[in-house]
């Protein structure tokens, strides 16, 4: 039951864009076409979790033990920029129609935010590892629900006739205010 | 008008971070809800900016082209953990309400963005003077946004209650629609304004 309530809470409650802001850049950067946002999503994902998982375990196994959490932000970055290096190394060899396809998204996760902050917020929360996994996972979905969402009237905003001063980036923010409203309405379900 | 202070006013007015550039926007929609944690925030940042600048300039030179930007990257979390531990010392009430979002300065597009496109080219001294120039320019967009978002939102500004504002406040400009739906317009405004 903790699980659901971590899961639907990272989903829709505090979704991690429209109620947390992280990520914003890649939310207005991959945002003009739906297939990159289903394919920035997927790589998401996968790093978001297994950074989680590293870091988490980092956390517990060393600088825990060593006393030396004060060096938290500077080895999580470390550990989410070389797992991001190396996982485009590794899937360009095992599996090229996924880097394909996940490829050009994978440097720009680095500077990701959504990723540090999650690795951060499961050590400032105390959850357990699978408590943490769980939440990664949740968080990249529901990153991924509002960036496709958004993808998705951003397309119809095209076809729009926008008052001048507004085209491009002011209407988009305002779009995404209004796709935060929308999301506030799940709050209190959990 | 001298060179120096060109280098500082560009990074304030013409090539302003948020305004024109629209980089760092997870803090700048994130802290705002008050001016005062737009202040702390900016100026946190420009801390950062500057000594990360002058720091990656003076090294620039000695480190090697492909560990470039990991190089960048563990200075600029270096300096990040100052900040976030004399914040955490001397002003901890700020520190609180800013919470995440200052290990998060490390992930700052602009930070990166300066060291790899202005201090890694560039002399120490304009590198620190870009670094000022732009903390400002970032200070002040996010003061700016923090402003409104607390006038409208709570009817106060940096905590004084405006007298017969207090009774109209429209709560959701504190809440997180309100930052994107002001932010939104206030670049629309900087915009119409430039040109």
């Amino acid at each position: 039951m903790g699980y659901l309530i971590i899961f639907i809470s990272a989903i829709f409650v505090n979704n991690i864009v429209l109620s947390q802001f992280l990520g914003i850049c890649p939310f207005f950067g991959v945002s003009k076409k739906i297939s990159t946002a289903v394919g920035m999503t997927g790589a998401l994902t996968f790093v978001m979790i297994l950074a989680t998982l590293v870091t988490y375990i980092v956390q517990v196994t060393v600088l825990i033990p060593y006393e030396i959490e004060f060096m938290q932000t500077i080895t999580f970055i470390l550990i989410i920029a070389a797992l991001v290096q190396v996982m485009e190394i590794i899937l360009k060899k095992i599996s090229p129609p996924l880097y394909q396809a996940l490829g050009i998204f994978l440097p720009l996760i680095t500077t990701n935010c959504a990723v540090l902050g999650v690795a951060i917020m499961v050590i400032q929360k105390s959850y357990t590892l699978m408590a943490s996994v769980v939440f990664a996972g949740a968080t990249a979905i529901g990153f991924g629900l509002a960036l496709i969402i958004f993808a998705g009237i951003r397309e119809h905003l095209d076809l729009v006739d926008i008052p001048k001063g507004l085209r491009g980036a002011p209407i988009a923010l305002v779009t995404a205010g209004l796709l935060a409203m929308a999301f506030m309405g799940f709050s209190g379900i959990v | 008008m001298g060179k120096n202070s060109i280098i500082v006013l560009k990074g304030v007015l013409k090539e302003n971070p948020i305004f024109v550039q629209l980089l760092g926007m997870c803090p700048t929609l994130g802290v705002t809800t008050s001016a005062i944690n737009g202040v702390g925030m900016g100026l946190a940042t420009a801390f950062v900016l500057i000594m990360s600048n002058t720091v990656i300039a003076l090294v620039a030179k000695l480190i090697p082209d492909k560990i470039r930007i990991p190089s960048f990257i563990v200075i600029i979390a270096g300096l990040v953990t100052i900040v976030d531990m004399s914040m955490a010392a001397y002003l901890p009430a700020i520190h609180a309400s800013l919470g995440l979002f200052i290990p998060l300065i490390v992930v700052n597009c602009i930070v990166l963005g300066r060291a790899e496109a202005f201090a890694s080219k560039n002399k120490v001294l304009p590198s620190c003077l870009d670094g000022l120039g732009m903390g400002l320019g970032f200070t002040l967009a996010l003061t700016l946004l923090g402003s409104i978002r607390e006038i409208i939102g709570s009817g106060k500004i940096f905590d004084f209650i405006i007298p017969g504002l207090e009774e109209y406040k429209l709560l959701i400009f504190v809440l997180a629609p309100g930052a994107f739906i002001a932010l939104g317009y206030l670049i629309a405004i900087v915009d119409k304004l430039r040109s």
